[in-house]
């Protein structure tokens, strides 16, 4: 054992334990100490702003969706309205048309009605205008036939031809 | 891929333990003998140059801090001598050695005569004035006193010291006066480090409810190994962490935290160990007994012997330009030397992450709460 090498010295043993007491004091209190608290702090708030940011971003998609919902309903609204709206202007349309023909058909029926009171005034007028012409002519033929004496007894020898004398 | 990194990084150290293993467990038979491979080359050469003593000078604790030069024209960093003495505390400058190692240069201090032998000082007995030796070369008029002089470990460990509580303090205040922001400058290089302590080590082997109490224990040994094995690699930097003193003051604090957090399950385990036969308990109870020391000694000598091996082989593969007397030999030893370096650069990181990692296993396996 008188290797120096292997021969551990009383001294130095005794400086080296104190050197380290004090170092490890000295370096507890002025560096690990804040730089692990530091380090914790650091990691810790970073840990915080990436459950902030998942937090925002899981609020942001929420939020998304509810637009989207939104949207949705409002589009189907807007869709049911525009149903609604093409509805009722069809039923107006519809309405408004039958009420158009109806009218149509009233209108030619009274016009129907119309012309065959004018037809049959017309007709009326017409027999009756035929009529007093046939007399009218009846009249002048009459007076025509009548006009001269054998004409006159020819119609009475008529006359008396076709009375029976039974 | 993060296990995956921590694998290969396992598997490479226990290559690296393994392949100096054998050196490791016997420093200086390994040493010798890596040398004598060497030296077998040159057998032939008249004067040979023996790289041990400069190795071992190199890795070993020295009470002044030696940069360049040789015997007397040494250029070295004196450091302070503190001896507690029977008379009280002497304190000396180690200058007062003029570079001697070999007991030749008597220093008188309050009526007592100093030598220095192989970076041991001792006491001359009373009377005498000079140092004598017995055959083993061990003196034989003298003895040691207990030596708590500031050596070149001890310098290198405070100037690990302040580096780290300027380092950290400095990081520490930034964090305290901004708040939890984004790290900058040197916080933005060690923060990575810290958190991968915290993550990797405490959190994995501790668990998320115990890891808090134990993460500044494990932090500081961390950057402490970290730093003093980076410093070693300085040139002319200490090899502290390569100290057998510092790696057992290191690995006694674990074992001391380990026992003293200990749970009844994990003293059950030691004891009566559940599960097994009674027999068997019996068999197991002395085993887990040794287990407690065994695995500090472990720790121990993993880190004094990785970092010293580093060392011993930067050294030898330099050492070799002046065994083969060669500049040209520069070109081959150099690069490796390079190498090396850069490959010690790893362990110095690897052997801190070792080193606290199975500190947190073994107080994770105190602390576990058993179902």
């Amino acid at each position: 054992m008188n290797n120096p090498l292997v021969t551990p010295e009383i001294g130095l043993i005794v400086w080296t334990t104190i050197t380290f007491l004090i170092l490890l004091f000295l370096l507890t209190k002025f560096a690990w100490k804040p730089i692990l608290n530091a380090v914790k702090q650091r990691e810790e708030n970073i840990e915080e702003a990436l459950k902030a940011a998942d937090r925002a971003k899981k609020e942001m998609e929420a939020l998304k969706a509810d637009n989207e919902k939104l949207l949705n309903e409002a589009r189907v609204e807007r869709d049911a309205m525009l149903k609604d709206a093409r509805e009722t202007k069809d039923k107006i349309i519809a309405e408004a048309k039958e009420k158009a023909n109806q009218e149509a058909d009233r209108i030619i029926q009274d016009a129907r009605e119309a012309i065959k009171h004018e037809k049959m005034a017309a007709i009326t007028e017409l027999k009756n205008q035929v009529a007093e012409l046939s007399i009218e002519i009846a009249e002048k033929i009459l007076n025509e036939e009548l006009s001269k004496e054998e004409k006159q007894k020819a119609m009475l020898e008529n006359f008396v031809k076709d009375i029976n004398l039974n | 891929m993060k296990n995956f990194r921590i694998a290969y990084l396992l598997i490479l150290s226990v290559f690296m333990f393994a392949s100096v293993g054998t050196k490791a467990n016997d420093e200086e038979h390994g040493v010798k003998e890596k040398v004598h491979e060497v030296v077998e080359h040159i057998e032939e050469a008249e004067e040979r140059f023996n790289p041990v003593p400069v190795i071992m000078h190199h890795v070993t604790d020295a009470h002044e801090w030696h940069l360049w030069g040789e015997g007397e024209h040494s250029v070295t960093i004196p450091l302070p001598v503190i001896l507690w003495t029977d008379k009280g505390l002497v304190t000396f400058m180690s200058s007062a050695f003029h570079h001697d190692d070999n007991g030749h240069h008597v220093v008188e201090k309050n009526g007592m005569r100093f030598v220095k032998v192989h970076e041991k000082i001792y006491q001359l007995n009373e009377g005498e004035t000079a140092a004598k030796f017995n055959e083993e070369h061990l003196i034989e008029n003298g003895f040691k006193q207990l030596d708590f002089s500031i050596t070149k470990n001890v310098a290198a460990m405070l100037i690990a010291a302040i580096l780290l509580l300027f380092i950290f303090g400095k990081m520490g205040s930034y964090y305290k006066n901004n708040g939890p922001v984004a790290p900058k400058g040197i916080a933005s290089f060690l923060e990575p480090v810290v958190v991968f302590v915290r993550d990797e080590i405490a959190l994995v082997n501790i668990g998320e409810k115990k890891h808090a109490k134990f993460l500044p224990y494990l932090l500081t040994v961390f950057f402490f190994i970290w730093i003093g094995n980076l410093l070693g690699l300085l040139p002319g930097g200490a090899n502290l962490t390569g100290n057998i003193a510092v790696t057992l003051t290191l690995s006694v604090f674990t074992m001391l935290i380990v026992n003293l957090n200990g749970n009844k399950d994990y003293w059950g385990h030691i004891f009566w160990m559940p599960g097994a036969p009674v027999p068997v308990k019996f068999i197991l109870a002395p085993i887990e007994l040794v287990g407690i020391f065994a695995k500090p000694f472990a720790l121990m000598v993993r880190l004094f012997a990785n970092i010293t091996a580093g060392h011993i082989v930067i050294l030898s593969l330099i050492s070799l330009i002046f065994i083969f007397k060669s500049v040209a030999m520069g070109a081959v030893s150099v690069p490796f030397a390079l190498f090396i370096s850069v490959l010690e650069l790893l362990v110095a990181f690897l052997q801190a992450f070792i080193f606290t990692m199975l500190s947190a296993l073994f107080i994770g396996m105190a602390v576990q709460e058993h179902h």
